[in-house]
């Protein structure tokens, strides 16, 4: 079980998100791409629903984004999420292309908590910009995960 | 998906229609907790929805359920004592299976696998531990791409699409309300609901607690011990049992493109999820469509469930769902669609939606404590934001 020392649920990394976490470890925002047609999909997986070709790589793209949806959690929550609640979770979507989105936090700082931003404040359709978190598992596990950030430098710069 | 087929095209579109009736029905108490075990539960509901019907329990050879179930096939069998029995089938996907283990049934009947089939769901919601606590079995696909944000409950989940649901077609908390409150006075005539004795204004819903903002405590369903069961054989045979017979007149269930289970962000148009693909097969297999149906039971796990299925099963266009919910739409009697006549998930219990199947039986054979006048078909849907199934039922 993938839990951070301290309680906060970590990615299981697996053959489908390898590359991905890779990329997160390396600070570069990585989408999976077929091999064969181009076609950028996420959640990542095996075979390209488009055109059935199982080639397959990893393309970094900008890590700008915008706001698609958020919520804000209130307990009962786990114990480490309760601690810090209420918190937004963001869905984000990418800007090469709308349709690939991703579950996140959004901060104001780089390093900031997930609850530092105040939610009233945050609107769908706003710029977002990948920065990544480090992390590490109750195994010593070492991960990085993707926050967003209300004004972004450029993707692994 | 830009071009869906036409699934009325199909040389075999419709074979089901009427061949199978549902003849029994049986539910146990509802309860915050209930002494009985799920299997003890799930016995009763099956013996009784037998006794419903006439049939007895040697006759039952085909069992339909959820994979959530916990009560084996052979537990039943061994329990209720089934004769032989020769079709058995469960249906993943939580509250989505509902109308599917229904439907699953009356396809092993009419294609002759089986002759009386019972469809079930026990669960101790009420009493049992949240699934989402479990942090071991969160974290696959689709988990790891969510659970690590803090997005941990199914009312997250549901809530994100509900937040771009507002932004997109200009809906309002006053909206979920007026479903919320719609069920619950739906409740409040039933006396077997949990929330029977519970009256709720509009007041109470905007005072309530936060859960995952844009969604409050009422915008949840309840945590119920339960049991239900129903019994499904030939239309033939219905006519000589004792309950007048409640036809299957269609069944679908839905998996759309790219679609994730609870987390439908990743496809081209979250806001058409399963509910979309499920009615187009339903109404090509039906004789009548949306604007035919009297009645209907919408699962509701969370309010705005409702709104989505409402346009995803044709009742109203895309986005218009929020309006049509004003001015007493959807509430017995008088409501142009009344949904979810006894209480529904919000407010009768929660038993991953098998109640509603059992209310629209009811409301087909006249004896809905909630009845509409001369209604004569009933649309039950299962789980929206997950694959899902739908019955058409018709007197």
């Amino acid at each position: 079980m993938a839990l951070s020392a301290d309680g906060w649920m970590l990615p299981v990394v697996d053959e489908d998100g390898e590359g991905f976490w890779e990329g997160t470890l390396a600070g570069e925002l990585r989408m999976q791409a077929c091999g064969s047609c181009g076609a950028m999909r996420f959640p990542p997986r095996p075979m390209c629903p488009r055109c059935q070709s199982t080639e397959r790589l990893w393309q970094r793209v900008s890590g700008q984004a915008t706001l698609w949806s958020f919520v804000v959690a209130h307990p009962p929550l786990l114990p480490a999420y309760a601690a810090i609640a209420p918190y937004p979770v963001v869905v984000v979507s990418l800007v090469e292309d709308p349709r690939l989105r991703l579950v996140g936090n959004v901060l104001d700082t780089p390093d900031g908590p997930i609850n530092q931003v105040d939610p009233a404040t945050l609107r769908i359709g706003e710029p977002l910009g990948v920065v990544f978190a480090p992390m590490v598992g109750q195994d010593g596990t070492e991960i990085a995960v993707p926050r967003w950030l209300r004004s972004s430098p450029v993707n692994g710069s | 998906m830009s071009n869906p087929k036409d699934p009325g095209a199909s040389s075999r579109a419709g074979l089901l229609r009427d061949a199978t009736a549902i003849v029994g029905i049986a539910a146990t108490p509802f309860a915050k907790h209930l002494e009985p075990t799920e299997a003890e539960l799930a016995c009763q509901a099956i013996v009784d929805a037998c006794a419903d019907a006439g049939v007895h329990p040697s006759e039952i050879d085909a069992l339909c359920s959820y994979t959530m179930e916990e009560t084996e096939e052979i537990e039943i069998a061994r329990n209720v004592g089934c004769g032989e029995v020769t079709f058995f089938s469960r249906i993943g996907y939580g509250g989505g299976a509902g109308c599917g283990t229904v439907g699953h049934a009356a396809m092993a009947v009419a294609t002759g696998q089986a002759e009386v089939a019972v469809a079930w769901r026990s669960r101790k919601r009420g009493s049992g531990p949240r699934p989402w606590t479990n942090t071991s079995s969160q974290l696959r696909v689709p988990g790891q791409w969510t659970r690590p944000f803090g997005l941990l409950r199914p009312v997250d989940e549901i809530a994100m699409l509900t937040r771009r649901y507002m932004h997109e077609y200009g809906a309002t908390r006053d909206h979920l309300a007026n479903i919320a409150i719609a069920v619950r006075k739906h409740a409040n005539r039933n006396p077997a609901a949990i929330m029977h004795d519970r009256p709720m204004s509009r007041e109470d819903y905007m005072d309530a607690r936060w859960v995952s903002e844009p969604l409050c405590l009422f915008d949840n369903c309840l945590e119920t011990d339960g049991a239900l069961a129903c019994v499904v054989v030939s239309a033939e045979r219905a006519r000589d049992l004792r309950q007048p017979p409640v036809y299957i007149h269609a069944f679908a269930q839905g998996l759309p493109p790219e679609h994730q289970t609870m987390v439908n962000y990743f496809c081209d148009d979250p806001l058409t999820g399963p509910a979309w693909a499920c009615a187009r097969r339903l109404w090509a297999n039906a004789d009548f469509g949306p604007q035919d149906v009297d009645v209907a039971q919408i699962y509701d796990a969370f309010t705005p469930l409702i709104l989505l299925s409402l346009e995803g099963y044709g009742f109203v266009e895309r986005g218009e769902a929020p309006s049509f919910s004003d001015g007493g739409n959807l509430e017995w009697p008088g409501g142009a669609l009344p949904v979810n006549t006894s209480g529904g998930g919000l407010s009768e219990a929660y038993i991953h939606g098998f109640n509603l199947i059992a209310e629209g039986v009811r409301q087909m054979r006249g004896t809905s404590t909630s009845q509409v006048d001369g209604a004569e078909t009933c649309l039950v849907t299962s789980g929206e934001g997950v694959p899902t199934s739908a019955l058409l039922l018709r007197r």
